[in-house]
């Protein structure tokens, strides 16, 4: 090469054979993705991508030839998607989120958590207190789309009937149960959708459910039929209630990101903590499905309290065991 | 070389080399969009025809489950087609792949699992919330009204913003690329002439002076290279009068054929070759001319 006059060109000639191998393993990829590349290929596809990204380099800088250049750097590009792209399937990415990245999330998520459940639980007082001293202020928590004829001029009789009642017939409780997931799932999406907000619009929204819970609380409580709500509620109450305050939370930390973005700028922030939330989120939807599930399908086959108290306790037990031991690293020196 | 337009941007590979990407057109983003949208209903459709159909052969027991597992099928479907996809095809989808577009990462890494997670959640609130508000609000509501509002600064959200991106890609810190599709073509520089020892004359007699050489510059060479590359039916006429001119700017006379001019396309090539080498000589010492105003 130190003889010849134009160096682009031996620099080409010496390195066209590799730029064809890849361009040839990229086109496989584009129509089959990873998996059409033999065994082989998969091996050499880092080293050709390293020398391709250096010949562009290289012609960056010697080579004036411009169709070179572009498909080099077309190429590159292409190559680039190939080697940097995701690597995980479908399946492997659901076990380790559920196995590790949703509760990780939340356990790191804890503080804007524990601020949306407080919140939460004010607007549940708030109401409770409100209402047990003038069943009026019912009314102004309550639609009466939402309470469906279970208001303060309903008869006790009548209330008691709605926490008992036989289901006519299974498949009415399917339809019942998506109904709910899919409503449930969009108010949880609400939230990390309002939290671009800055969060107030999710502190509104926690606040007006809890006023709304308290006010039934508050009903149930001056007929006497406290215990038998709670039951009824809680079955599958606490995957619920549990999955709204971790929406509340998601959208929180959202709110924070773009408040508050200590050294990155706001996009930034906003992308680091949006991932973060998004992961909270997917998990409380699928929380959600579980508990649209327990509704349909328990509260309305297993009619008596103990029962009900029971299976509520558990899945608290469970909730509180997921999230606080599952898919935590193991510390440096342990010797387990 | 590229210079970058408004539509392009750079990343930096983990190898430290900036790759230019472009942006894309946000029509070429919605048409994707609407091919996938249609997969997903074509889908639907058809799982909803199996399933009629085995109702209709167990006589019509079983009406409700149905429903609930249409209901549930389309949720689980348009949430996982699209992680699905793009989790298998590196960050592409059936209707993106159409139009020629990927997602990649902004900070130039690898497109991370929950990135893909992130911006496809933010799509159903930016899509199919606003759809299912459509039909299910009341009209006159103020509460619709407000979530009218909401659901188009969501859906409106790439046109105000220079990078074109929606909420799920700000959350998600990616971009929505195309990559065209170069092809190599072969070098235009004559491997015989390319090729000679230093000090050896060019074997088909033309030569050109250091004088004649330095008037040009890069941008007229790259010119005078997709003339040559060019196609068409007037491409001759073309080269002809490029060469014409080139002759009388540089004043060069054909020395074998005694005022007879060469060939336009052999004339074109040749000078071809010697620019380059010059150019790309002076490039070696640093020196980058830019064109023939550029007084370097």
């Amino acid at each position: 090469m130190a003889n010849d006059l134009l160096k682009s060109y031996s620099f080409r000639r010496e390195r066209e054979q590799d730029w064809r191998a890849l361009e040839a393993m990229v086109a496989k990829t584009d129509t089959g993705g990873l998996k059409a590349l033999s065994a082989d290929e998969v091996m050499r596809l880092p080293g050709l991508y390293r020398a391709t990204i250096s010949s562009l380099s290289v012609a960056r800088s010697i080579s004036l030839d411009r169709n070179v250049v572009q498909f080099l750097e077309g190429l590159a590009v292409r190559a680039y998607f190939c080697v940097y792209g995701t690597r995980t399937g479908l399946m492997e990415a659901l076990s380790a989120f559920f196995g590790v990245g949703f509760p990780q999330a939340v356990r790191d998520a804890r503080r804007s958590i524990a601020v949306s459940g407080f919140v939460f639980a004010l607007g549940i007082f708030a109401g409770f207190q409100m209402t047990a001293g003038n069943e009026d202020w019912f009314y102004t928590f309550v639609g009466t789309d939402m309470a469906g004829g279970r208001d303060p001029s309903a008869s006790t009789d009548f209330l008691r009937a709605v926490l008992f009642d036989e289901p006519d017939s299974l498949e009415s409780l399917n339809l019942f149960a998506s109904f709910l997931f899919s409503n449930n799932a969009r108010v949880g999406m609400l939230c990390f959708a309002l939290g671009f907000a800055f969060g107030v619009p999710v502190l509104l929204l926690l606040i007006n459910n809890g006023l709304m819970l308290g006010a039934f609380l508050a009903l149930y409580h001056g007929r006497g039929l406290l215990g038998d709500l709670s039951g009824w509620l809680l079955i599958h109450g606490v995957t619920e209630l549990l999955a709204v305050v971790l929406c509340g939370g998601a959208g929180m930390l959202l709110g924070q990101a773009l408040a508050f973005p200590g050294r990155h700028t706001r996009m930034a922030n906003l992308a680091i903590q949006g991932r973060l939330a998004a992961r909270i989120v997917l998990g409380a939807v699928a929380m959600f499905f579980l508990a649209a599930l327990l509704e349909g399908f328990g509260r309305q086959l297993i009619n008596d309290t103990g029962t009900r108290a029971l299976v509520a306790g558990t899945t608290a037990v469970l909730w509180a065991f997921y999230f606080i031991r599952v898919g935590r690293r193991r510390r440096h020196g342990d010797d387990r | 070389m590229l210079g970058p337009s408004a539509q392009q941007r750079r990343i930096v590979t983990p190898e430290g080399v900036a790759l230019t990407v472009e942006l894309a057109p946000r029509g070429d983003r919605a048409a994707a969009l609407l091919i996938d949208l249609l997969i997903i209903v074509i889908a639907l459709a058809l799982l909803t025809l199996l399933v009629f159909l085995i109702i209709a052969a167990s006589f019509g027991r079983g009406g409700g489950w149905m429903l609930s597992f249409i209901l549930i099928a389309a949720f689980l479907l348009r949430s996982f087609y699209f992680v699905y996809f793009e989790l298998r095809w590196q960050g592409t989808t059936p209707g993106k792949r159409k139009m020629g577009l990927r997602v990649i990462d902004r900070a130039g890494g690898p497109l991370r699992t929950d990135a893909v997670f992130a911006r496809n959640l933010m799509r159903e609130v930016e899509v199919f919330m606003p759809i299912a508000f459509l039909f299910g609000a009341e009209a006159g509501d103020l509460f619709s009204w407000l979530a009218l509002i909401w659901a188009l600064v969501f859906v409106l959200l790439p046109f105000f913003n220079k990078d074109r991106l929606r909420a799920g890609d700000i959350v998600a810190g990616t971009w929505v690329v195309t990559a065209p599709k170069a092809v190599l073509l072969s070098d235009l520089a004559d491997p015989k002439v390319a090729l000679r020892p230093l000090g050896s004359a060019r074997p088909d007699g033309i030569a050109f002076t250091a004088e004649q050489l330095a008037i040009y510059g890069i941008y007229e060479l790259q010119t005078l290279e997709s003339v040559l590359r060019g196609t068409g039916p007037d491409i001759g006429e073309t080269r002809a009068a490029v060469a014409d001119r080139i002759q009388r700017k540089i004043g060069w006379i054909d020395p074998a054929a005694g005022g007879r001019r060469a060939e336009p396309k052999v004339f074109l090539e040749a000078f071809y070759g010697a620019l380059r080498q010059h150019l790309e000589t002076r490039m070696l010492f640093g020196v980058r001319r830019k064109d023939k105003h550029d007084k370097r």
